[in-house]
């Protein structure tokens, strides 16, 4: 009872911080979002401490009373969305400190606002088990997410992110709340995501909140808002965005697993597992191509939600299959890579925004040398890629290592198909991480390595402690999941509980995670053992300075003769060329030109998916709706005639007993 | 015995690139370096100061260090049949297979880090190549584990030999695919040529053009330990489980001095790929491994 007066009091409090200014506003903010973290926290952990937590609020909406419940799922949830909402809070007071002048007070509490209120809105979405106030929940996390992307409003690219975020998210909500009714009225006897058991439709019922939930979650080829949303976004949003928000969808799709009769799972678990696997790799390939640095980030999340979907098919498929400890360990994996992907995909977005603050440019091929500018956010930002390339000693790998563990432990057990779909998700998994070293070492190279590439960087400097400390908050935990793994997949399995009759690992296995956390420890360990020897030595030797080595010639101009993204990634698009748009624009040397002009070359890429599920149907729709713009005359006469015609059409119908 | 073991192994390992210019030298009619002369450059190598470039940072004089530890620890993880490596635990070749990705994630930056075109061109080309390979070396185990029904290399190793009478064909097949792979990672012919000193068309060695010192020191001792890293699968593969412990280290021996002879016999007398065909050739081995899969199966009954 007394969670809730403490929610309910932050939500009547919020309207305070349109009288508050400055940094007052910002710790005012931040005190809410610590009454709100605390009051959910607190719930969230006693009920994995194993108590069951349930609250009648009295409130009624349309006639039904609102009811907060948490379990294993839900409580997960709760502490993944306070965890990364806090960072994000604490971060934005330093992130927001330069708009203080060039936005109005008002449009900085209304930001604080909705950001509060997305916190609130994301708690209840993961809270409430019925359909009505889960989806007036939903609507207004979308709602507020769509108010934080346009923060920028002045900005015509910010609008169109936010309005077609918008528009694809109500094109998902439709789906949902079809299959909702879909529940309702085919057996499953109430407006909820538990009737999916009772329905005599489930498996029509299931695919459309799957879609619905995919377009949150941004499975392709649902995912085209994500790469214009995240880079619009203040940094501090995007991190959230692609943290939590999209994570969302992940939730749905999780809670309607919960419910979906297991004799569809071996199908529904393929359907996962196919788009899962196609979203992480495109993914990558799609990121590797990306020069804007928040873009390339969010073709990540698209990525790490494919891993995260292929642990839940894998799961599924392996319940279904009959290896229940194999359902355990993919779940487990799916499941501890939505925390991970929420920490260092926020720590990269943060990283990024700090370097995007102090550069004002997002286009890495105007950066360059930045780690001698900026150390700790270089630091950060490499913490950060280490983890999302799935390498050992940091969380990625755990997640990863999980849904390997259960593949290689099964590729023997079962038939040959069995056989090829785990030979596929170890595939898929090797070749997702191979490609995003590929993309990480690219992008970290440009942006923070070897000398600047344009002005940009001249005034840039090291950001503020109040914008540091969050990330590496974001570290010190990255670091712990690397170390410590069997503490966090112990929790891991209650939640893996929900869908499996018995989800607690056998002793040999969390014996393995022991291990690789000791092993992770080892590597450390040596690490700084070989950097105090170093240090011994290269204090008896002389130590000298040069430039870098230019093949004998030294009038270089090292701005212009490094490698820059492009080059970096030329080699991988003659590969993938085929699969990736590409369209590339230069003027070829004339056979007469002795002396070279100035030329020209530019490579755009388009997603596929985009310009094909997207833009060329909305294209054809407009068409057609152009077309039909005839009837709009601006005449009165027409006008005047359409009501009439219209009256001696239902004058007619009706005379013919029609109406 | 472990210890013993991982002493072998770094033998091994540090033998390896003298046993390789001892062929090429031979083969080429000169009387070439001694067996140790690797070795004595390294040490001394080890003693000398550094230059650094002004263009590098921090991460420039670290990097090789987690290249060096990744290393040491993944050797750690390389057992002989039924001998564990001195680490081992299920799943053990997933942390291994990261780990090694992980110090050469470090070492591309290490050369980025210098902001030369040079450094940059053979970065690039290792990322690339190593993205390539890495799907081989998975199918080979994820086969190798089929086969086996083990998941640790040390299972799978002193398992796999017992599943069937062609469980020894199915080695050599592997050791093929697995020498390939540490071709590969190694940057030695046909994917790179060492002794190719046009900046342009190297992989391995222009990344590492501006390490000097100790620094450079600790990059030749960990491609040294890669050989002895690859040098041990290949024997697990191929020495017959059956053998007195003994001969089975000596075999490992002899299999590691093979190896070496065998990679100096291909750098003698075969040139180096064209650059644009190597995607080709590499993504060929994943083909090999499919083929490797399947046979696999095959001999499992699953087909």
């Amino acid at each position: 009872m007394t969670n809730q007066s403490i929610l309910l009091g932050s939500m009547l409090l919020s309207p305070l911080l349109f009288l508050l200014r400055g940094q007052l506003r910002y710790w005012a903010a931040m005190l809410l979002h610590l009454v709100v973290i605390v009051a959910s926290s607190s719930a969230a952990i006693s009920v994995f401490q194993g108590q069951a937590w349930a609250i009648d609020t009295g409130i009624y909406l349309l006639g039904e009373p609102i009811r907060l419940e948490l379990d294993a799922l839900s409580a997960f949830f709760v502490l993944v969305i306070n965890l990364t909402m806090l960072t994000g809070a604490w971060y934005s007071g330093g992130y927001l400190k330069p708009y203080e002048s060039s936005k109005s007070a008002i449009e900085l509490s209304f930001h604080r606002f909705t950001y509060l209120w997305l916190h609130l809105a994301m708690i209840v979405v993961v809270m409430v088990p019925q359909g009505t106030p889960f989806l007036f929940a939903w609507e207004l996390m979308t709602l507020t997410a769509f108010i934080l992307v346009a923060f920028e409003w002045e900005k015509p690219e910010s609008v169109h992110a936010a309005l077609n975020y918008l528009v694809q998210m109500h094109v998902g909500f439709v789906f949902i709340l079809i299959g909702l009714f879909l529940i309702q009225y085919q057996g499953g006897g109430s407006f909820s995501f538990s009737g999916l058991a009772k329905t005599h439709m489930p498996v029509q019922a299931f695919l459309l909140l799957l879609i619905g939930f995919a377009f949150k979650a941004g499975f392709m080829p649902l995912h085209t808002w994500l790469p214009h949303a995240h880079p619009a976004a203040p940094s501090h949003v995007s991190g959230v965005m692609s943290g939590v928000i999209i994570k969302m969808g992940i939730y749905g799709i999780l809670r309607c697993v919960i419910y979906l009769p297991k004799e569809h799972w071996m199908t529904m678990g393929a359907t996962i597992l196919i788009v899962s696997i196609i979203s992480g790799v495109m993914g990558v390939i799609y990121a590797i191509m990306q020069h804007d640095v928040k873009k390339l980030l969010a073709y990540h999340s698209i990525e790490n939600i494919g891993i995260i979907g292929i642990g839940i098919g894998l799961g599924m498929m392996g319940y279904a299959l009959g290896h229940p400890v194999l359902a355990t360990l993919a779940f487990a994996g799916g499941i501890l890579h939505i925390l991970n992907h929420s920490l260092f995909k926020s720590l990269l977005f943060y990283s990024a925004g700090s370097v995007y603050q102090q550069t004002h440019t997002r286009y890495v091929e105007k950066l360059g040398g930045l780690i001698k500018k900026m150390p700790y956010t270089a630091f950060l930002f490499l913490l950060g890629a280490l983890a999302i390339c799935g390498l050992p000693p940091f969380n990625g790998f755990i997640s990863e290592f999980l849904i390997y563990y259960g593949s290689f432990s099964h590729i023997g057990a079962g038939d040959m198909n069995e056989a090829l779909i785990l030979l596929a998700c170890i595939l898929s998994l090797a070749l997702i991480g191979g490609l995003a070293i590929f993309c990480f070492t690219k992008v970290f190279s440009i942006v923070f390595l070897g000398s600047s590439r344009s002005s940009a960087t001249t005034g840039a400097q090291e950001v503020s402690m109040s914008m540091l400390l969050p990330q590496g908050l974001i570290g010190l935990v990255i670091l712990a999941i690397g170390l410590v793994p069997g503490f966090f997949v112990h929790y891991i399995e209650q939640v893996a509980g929900l869908y499996l009759p018995d989800a607690s690992l056998p002793h040999a296995y969390l014996d393995t995670l022991r291990y690789v956390g000791i092993a992770s420890g080892i590597f450390i360990l040596l690490l700084v053992i070989l950097i105090l020897l170093r240090s011994i030595q290269q204090r008896r030797v002389e130590v000298a300075y040069g430039p870098t080595w230019g093949c004998g010639y030294t009038g270089a101009d090292p701005a212009l003769h490094q490698y820059t993204a492009t080059s970096y990634a030329d080699n991988f698009v003659q590969l993938a060329e085929p699969i990736l748009g590409v369209e590339t624009h230069y003027t070829p040397f004339a056979e007469t030109e002795i002396f070279p002009e100035t030329h020209h070359f530019e490579r755009h890429q388009h997603d596929p998916m985009e310009a094909n599920l997207v833009e060329k149907p909305g294209n054809a729709l407009l068409y057609y709706l152009q077309k039909s713009a005839v009837f709009q005359s601006g005449k009165l006469q027409h006008y005047l005639w359409y009501g009439l015609l219209f009256l001696i059409v239902v004058g007619a119908m009706s005379y013919l007993k029609l109406l | 015995m472990s210890i013993l073991l991982y002493l072998l192994y770094t033998c091994c390992a540090l033998l390896i690139p003298g046993v390789i210019s001892i062929t090429k030298a031979k083969l080429s009619g000169r009387k070439g370096p001694g067996l140790w002369q690797p070795i004595y450059d390294i040490l001394r190598l080890l003693r000398k100061g550094s230059v650094y470039s002004t263009t590098t940072s921090y991460l420039f004089q670290y990097a090789p260090l987690v290249n060096f530890a990744a290393a040491l620890l993944a050797l750690a993880f390389v057992p002989l049949g039924d001998i564990p490596g001195l680490m081992h635990f299920q799943g053990d070749f997933v942390f291994f297979a990261y780990l090694l990705g992980l110090g050469k994630f470090l070492l591309i930056l290490n050369a980025m880090d210098t902001g030369s075109g040079f450094e940059g061109m053979g970065a690039n080309r290792e990322a690339l190549y190593s993205m390539l390979v890495e799907p081989a070396f998975f199918i080979v185990m994820g086969s190798m584990a089929l086969l086996s029904g083990h998941n640790s290399f040390v299972d799978i190793f002193s398992q796999f030999q017992d599943t069937s009478q062609y469980a020894i064909l199915l080695g050599f097949l592997g050791a093929y695919i697995l020498g390939q792979i540490a071709m590969v990672e190694n940057s030695r012919l046909p994917v790179d040529d060492p002794r190719t000193h046009l900046e342009l068309t190297m992989v391995h060695e222009v990344m590492v053009l501006d390490n000097s010192g100790f620094d450079f020191g600790i990059i030749m001792i960990t491609n040294s330990l890669k050989f002895g890293i690859y040098a041990g699968l290949l024997a697990n593969l191929m020495v017959p489980i059956w053998l007195p412990l003994g001969f089975r280290l000596g075999f490992a021996l002899l299999i590691s001095v093979l190896f070496g002879v065998m990679v100096g016999l291909l750098e003698s007398f075969r040139a180096r790929n064209k650059m644009a065909r190597n995607p080709q050739f590499i993504l060929t081995l994943s083909a090999v491994s499919l083929l490797f899969f399947f046979t696999v199966m095959i001999i499992a009954n699953r087909i």
